[in-house]
């Protein structure tokens, strides 16, 4: 069943468009990921399903009601705030039982809520504390009780994690996951610039940017299959080597040149019209092995050598401006600056995207 | 060597806070205990030097008639003004707070008691409350009422003296609300929306409940401003008629620089730097309990 339904949703303050043709239609038990860089709207999009802005064209429907001038607190919806935005005057007992004292509701019936998300959330022991005696994955788990006893049909999360220092950010995404798991009819919405939260806790990704969105689908999805420059490069860490080449030849593989001479066959299929066109052909930084054999993609000079231990970054022909060209191996590796490698792939790892941007999977 | 570096940091530490504490001390302790050692003496006339009188200057105080008029209206005034222009305060503030158009227009206007000098308005309020031809006059007379003597009888007087003080106060105590208010998360606002709350709730639940650490400063101000004003009192009525509209400090000055009586002015003025002592106290620990500091 469609939970959430967006259709030609656009917003604008006065003349400045930040939203345009949003389409997007969330099922139930589904939890969708807006991803995006900084001031693509992601914030906007989801207060606006909030009820926090208008919606200045489209419509917005939550489990098939028109609710574009419904307010917030009859959608249905609950939201869960980036910096928290607990009451600090109240205990976490009446941060949680707000709404329903507000509702109206009778005492036990307040308690035994409030008692059951505390269970799920472990809050237990900080019932009767003031949110400043609270640290920040504690305070987080107290919104995100907040919401659970609203018992929504939506869950609206905006950046729940950012405040968080590193560990706590892996700890309480890891809580998000498994209260997901423990609600599985309820739907998900969940705003983040960061991309393990994206992959990790998505059942599908959109990814906006300037407005738009530039796809929809299963992380994996959007990362072995791009639709466009925009999200190759946006899903993945490093982002998506791009190296500019030419159609040299066309058909169910494409053979490219690349500027500095060699060239390349991709097994995907291209059309006649691409014949002699500028093409740029992608590779991801992990799908890049160091070769002796004669079989290889690029032969570069290693500028700077990255050791995790875990991985060895090498970055190539790197700028001030521009991070160049890179490759991740898995392990360590005893390389030093200044060698001369070569870098292969295997072919069906590679990307192709015309001039306008858009992949070659995609036409 | 040590030793001797911490002297000097010692003697420059001193050295910076001397003018400030002779500042402190010529126009602070040393009058108020001054005050308190002249209560207990007679005042010194031509050359006779005041005489050591014990407790006689706190029996008079506690027996005249006039000194406690003025503590009934000093109380009455409090109670018309701080509650009034507290609420009046929150209520602007709000408002002004709001997106509204010509809100920056709004804020000036309710500010400018403040800034304006009372000397300057009184002749506006003065006007106001002239008998007859006065605007209070002219409006109740269109329904009919007939003209009152705003400031001149003693039913009225100390009451057209509270209005003036709410409306130059209400703007001043506005301006802590709005930094108050302003500095409160929108996203909570926003929180209490989402769960259902509608405005009053939310003012009465989250908004009041967080300006309570403003209300707690401005009220202590309102309080200490109840004893001590007297230019409104000059202007307007000079205490009268019949010590109607007469305060406390307006006694003292009275008592002081009319009737020459300077040891029971101090002692007076005593009385009053207790009151308003034990009423700060009290405040603080009244609403110590409600106050949320953040
Ligand atoms: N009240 C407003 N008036 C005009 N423009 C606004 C307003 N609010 C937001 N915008 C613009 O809308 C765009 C989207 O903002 P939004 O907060 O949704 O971004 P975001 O994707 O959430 O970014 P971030 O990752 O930084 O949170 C931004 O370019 C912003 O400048
Ligand atoms: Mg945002």
């Amino acid at each position: 069943m469609t939970s959430v339904s967006l259709k030609d949703v656009a917003k604008s303050y006065g003349r400045v468009e930040v939203l345009r043709n949003i389409d997007l239609d969330v099922e139930q038990g589904e939890l969708v990921v807006f991803v995006g860089p900084s001031g693509c709207g992601k914030s906007t999009l989801l207060r606006m399903i909030a009820g926090l802005e208008t919606i200045t064209g489209g419509e917005l429907r939550i489990d098939g009601e028109l609710m574009n001038n419904v307010p917030p607190a009859q959608r249905g919806i609950a939201m869960v705030f980036q910096t928290y935005a607990l009451y600090p005057h109240m205990t976490v007992r009446d941060n949680m039982a707000f709404g329903m004292k507000i509702a109206k509701k009778s005492k036990a019936e307040i308690t035994a809520a409030v008692d059951k998300a505390a269970k799920i959330l472990q809050l237990e022991p900080y019932l009767d504390r003031l949110p400043k005696a609270l640290s920040g994955g504690q305070r987080q788990r107290v919104a995100i009780g907040r919401a659970i006893v609203r018992n929504p049909k939506v869950f609206l999360f905006d950046e729940p994690l950012s405040n968080l220092d590193a560990a706590l950010r892996v700890a309480t995404r890891i809580e998000i996951a498994q209260l997901k798991d423990s609600m599985p009819d309820s739907t998900m919405i969940y705003v983040t610039h960061d991309q393990v939260e994206a992959m990790t806790l998505a059942s599908r990704i959109v990814v906006l940017s300037g407005g738009n969105i530039e796809q929809v689908g299963p992380p994996l999805e959007l990362y072995e299959n791009p639709r466009n420059v925009f999200v190759a490069q946006f899903i993945g860490s490093p982002a998506m080597n791009m190296l500019d080449c030419k159609v040299l030849a066309c058909g169910a593989q494409t053979r490219v040149s690349r500027e500095d001479g060699g060239d390349i066959v991709v097994p995907i299929a291209s059309q006649a019209a691409d014949e002699g066109k500028p093409v740029k052909l992608g590779v991801r930084p992990e799908d890049l092995t160091i070769t002796d054999s004669d079989d290889y993609l690029l032969e570069l000079n290693v500028d700077m050598v990255e050791a995790l231990g875990e991985t060895t970054v090498l970055y190539f022909d790197t700028a001030l401006d521009d991070p160049g060209f890179i490759a991740k191996l898995p392990g360590i590796h005893a390389i030093r600056k200044g060698t001369c490698l070569r870098l292969a792939t295997p072919p069906e790892k590679l990307h192709l995207f015309g001039t306008d941007g858009i992949s070659f999977r995609h036409r | 060597m040590k030793a001797l570096k911490l002297k000097r940091d010692w003697i420059i530490g001193w050295l910076l806070l001397l003018p400030a504490m002779v500042f402190l001390f010529a126009f602070t302790h040393i009058p108020a205990i001054t005050s308190l050692v002249s209560s207990f003496y007679s005042t010194p006339r031509g050359r006779r030097p005041a005489k050591f009188l014990g407790l006689d200057n706190y029996q008079r105080m506690f027996d005249d008639p006039v000194f406690w008029k003025v503590l009934g209206n000093n109380l009455w005034f409090a109670l018309g003004t701080i509650p009034l222009s507290i609420a009046l305060a929150i209520v602007m503030a709000l408002w002004v707070n709001d997106k509204l158009p010509g809100r920056g227009f709004a804020r000036m206007a309710f500010f400018t008691p403040t800034v304006l000098p009372l000397i300057a308005v009184a002749n506006i309020w003065l006007f106001f409350y002239t008998p007859g031809f006065g605007l209070f006059d002219q409006l109740l007379g269109l329904f009919g009422l007939p003209a009152t003597n705003w400031l001149g009888s003693p039913e009225t007087a100390l009451n057209s003296v509270i209005v003036v003080t709410v409306w130059k106060e209400a703007g001043f105590f506005m301006i802590f609300y709005l930094a108050a208010l302003q500095a409160i998360p929108k996203t909570l606002i926003e929180a209490a929306q989402i769960e259902g709350a509608n405005r009053w709730t939310i003012f009465w639940r989250i908004t009041f409940p967080l300006l309570m650490p403003t209300t707690l400063f401005v009220s202590i101000n309102a309080v200490i401003n109840c004893f001590r004003l007297v230019d409104h009192i000059f202007i307007l009525t000079d205490g009268g008629p019949d010590n109607a509209s007469a305060l406390l400090l307006f006694y003292i000055f009275e008592t002081a620089f009319r009737f020459w009586e300077s040891g029971y002015a101090a002692t007076l003025t005593v009385a009053l730097l207790v009151m308003l002592c034990l009423l700060a106290i009290g405040q603080f620990f009244f609403f110590d309990r409600k106050v949320h500091y953040k």
